[in-house]
């Protein structure tokens, strides 16, 4: 009980720091950059419409700590503000469109490369020395070098527009209107492909070394030798005992990768103009819309904090030596 | 390249065991043939970095070559669409990015090295206070929150972004530092210093640090190549100084000029492998700083025979 008040005591701590962070930063900035931004509406806005948006952002009249205020009571009512970019579209609506790309995308290539590289992983420690187990180690250290979204890039190069099997940008060929039907599914799923096999062959081998170093770990436990002097079969050996015991460090790894998911992708977004939420942050940046940098960063950073806190919480169920700890 | 040579060319002759003295802490980069290999490419990057001007043929930011050009004799990795040299902007570009990403790295582990030897040996309330910091920045998205800091600082130089990713990156390496201090503080010699009336000050920079040499490197390779692949990521989205000359700036103008759709692959290349062989490199060579000072690694040996290979492999 004790752990999981911690816990849940840091998770608010930290969540109250990233909203802070969020507030603080493009305050603390040289050059306020909201001034910027109004300078840059001058000319196209009458002076009454100026002053209903400062209002609209709450920036001038108010002191600091008032501004705080509202910005919090604005957060929790999802009163996120407005875009600059597309000015009066509300940034949740703007997110609102963009989330299911990424969850999709980053979501579903997250899952597969879990599922298979702990497969692998498996398979690995089970054949040792094997072919997979020699060259996987080189392969996965090549991959950590390497910066993922320049694989991206060679992708696009290589199967969009040298061999032109695959879209090259976007979530969806812009020609088909969008709607429940099999053209638009395909094209969805046509334009995900490439983008989801970058982020794939970036995040496999971490996870079959990672299952494979676990499995090596505790198939030197005691119990597993114990086992196969018993004469356990090896199938069951290598499942019921070596496995279940194995996984939970991946699991623990899987949670911050769900975390990650909204965050992870910001980069081959970028690379293949997909309209997630990644693209989104990248753009705002280029165009100076601060609700919407506001708005990305503190739901990436709440999805992060949120995965973070279930699987400590999550962890001290499957692994009782957390609580009590390790007596 | 040289120093590799060196011992088997001196196996005989009493007047060069100074050398022989001398090359023996770097022994373990050339005893297998990963870190070998690792220290080779570095050793090699490391030239081009310093000698940039002597090596590169032309000014990496002129443009008044022709443009367009596929690799030729005289421009060896093509022009930009402006009519810049590339191989003239690779080499400098080493030059930046081993800067950026060796200072980050470095800065990054100095930071590490406060908060987590300060919280581990003193422990208590510091410690908590200390500890929450380091998990605060710890399960911070790093690439978002980096993003967000360049949109408000707008087109920083590639210095100013090594010093953002080092002060928000080194949450990870002093969360090590604080458990290995951890262990360290209750073994006698430390006791001992403490009886002898040394400071704390003294006895964490005299005594903890150096005795945890091996991790301090590791984590130097480890968050240097962070470093250069975050810095190659900011400056691929374009929030660095675009004038400037670094592999993630050459990226960011290739993807920019639609190198992509021209099929200029002279141009996006290059800079990649850049980054990805500097990249090699540390991780190679993080496997000689382990030989040196883990001696776990020979037991690990002992049992791989017995057909059992260690779990870190």
């Amino acid at each position: 009980m004790r752990y999981i008040l911690n816990r849940l005591g840091f998770f608010i701590l930290s969540l109250w720091a990233a909203i802070t962070i969020n507030f603080i930063l493009p305050r603390m900035m040289p050059g306020s950059p909201a001034d910027a931004m109004f300078a840059k509406f001058q000319g196209q806005l009458t002076p009454a419409a100026l002053d209903a948006m400062k209002k609209a952002y709450g920036i001038g009249q108010s002191t600091l700590w008032q501004q705080y205020v509202d910005y919090l009571h604005g957060l929790f009512t999802f009163n996120w503000g407005l875009s600059f970019m597309q000015y009066p579209t509300p940034v949740s609506d703007m997110i609102r469109g963009s989330l299911p790309w990424t969850i999709g995308l980053v979501g579903i290539s997250t899952l597969l490369s879990v599922f298979i590289g702990t497969a692998l992983g498996v398979y690995i420690s089970w054949k040792r020395k094997g072919f997979l187990d020699n060259t996987l180690p080189v392969v996965s250290m090549i991959f950590q070098a390497m910066p993922y979204f320049w694989v991206a890039l060679l992708f696009v190069f290589i199967f969009g527009f040298k061999l032109n099997w695959f879209p090259m940008a976007h979530g969806y060929d812009p020609a088909i209107s969008p709607g429940f039907n099999a053209t638009y599914l395909t094209s969805i799923l046509n334009h995900a492909f490439l983008p989801g096999l970058t982020l794939l062959i970036g995040s496999l081998s971490g996870w079959i070394i990672g299952m494979r170093n676990n499995m090596m770990y505790t198939l030197g436990e005691d119990y597993v030798t114990f086992a196969e002097a018993k004469g356990v079969r090896t199938s069951r050996l290598m499942f019921s005992y070596a496995a279940r015991n194995a996984i939970l460090p991946q699991l623990t790894s899987f949670a911050i990768a769900i975390g990650n998911v909204v965050s992870g992708s910001i980069l081959t977004e970028q690379v293949f103009s997909y309209p997630g939420i990644g693209n989104q942050l990248t753009s705002a940046v280029q165009s100076q819309d601060f609700p919407m940098i506001q708005a990305s960063f503190l739901l990436i950073a709440v999805a992060v904090l949120v995965a973070n806190l279930i699987v400590d919480l999550l962890y001290s169920r499957l692994d009782p030596r957390i609580r009590t700890g390790g007596e | 390249m040289k120093a590799e040579l060196t011992p088997t060319s001196q196996i005989n002759g009493k007047s060069q065991n100074y050398f022989l003295k001398v090359l023996k802490p770097l022994r373990p980069f050339f005893s297998n043939g990963k870190s070998a290999t690792g220290f080779i490419i570095f050793l090699i990057f490391l030239i081009i970095a310093i000698f940039a001007p002597l090596i590169a043929p032309y000014s990496p930011s002129a443009a008044i070559y022709d443009p367009n050009l596929p690799p030729t004799a005289n421009h060896w990795f093509g022009t930009t669409n402006t009519g810049q040299d590339i191989y003239s902007q690779f080499i400098y570009s080493a030059r930046n990015t081993m800067i950026v990403g060796f200072g980050a790295g470095i800065l990054s582990t100095i930071i590490g090295l406060i908060f987590g030897v300060v919280a581990g040996y003193r422990g208590g309330l510091t410690d908590a206070i200390l500890s929450f910091i380091t998990n605060l920045f710890l399960v911070m998205p790093g690439l978002a929150l980096l993003i967000v800091i360049e949109a408000y600082l707008k087109a920083s130089t590639p210095f100013v972004n090594g010093l953002i990713i080092a002060m928000t990156g080194w949450a990870w390496g002093a969360r090590v530092f604080r458990s290995q201090t951890m262990t360290l503080a209750r073994r006698d010699f430390i006791l001992a210093a403490k009886m002898s009336g040394k400071s704390s000050l003294r006895i964490m920079i005299t005594e903890i640090c150096p005795n945890m040499m091996s991790i301090i490197a590791g984590n130097i390779m480890f968050a240097t190549l962070g470093a250069i692949l975050a810095e190659a990521g900011l400056a691929f989205l374009g929030l660095e100084d675009i004038n400037s000359t670094s592999w993630g700036i050459m990226l960011y103008w290739a993807s920019s000029n639609a190198a992509l759709l021209r099929g200029a692959w002279w141009w996006f290349v290059p800079p990649g492998i850049g980054i990805a062989l500097v990249g090699l490199s540390l991780v190679l060579m993080n496997f000689a700083i382990d030989q040196i000072t883990n001696p776990r690694l020979k037991t690990q040996k002992r049992r791989k025979n017995r057909g059992r290979k260690a779990a870190s492999a």
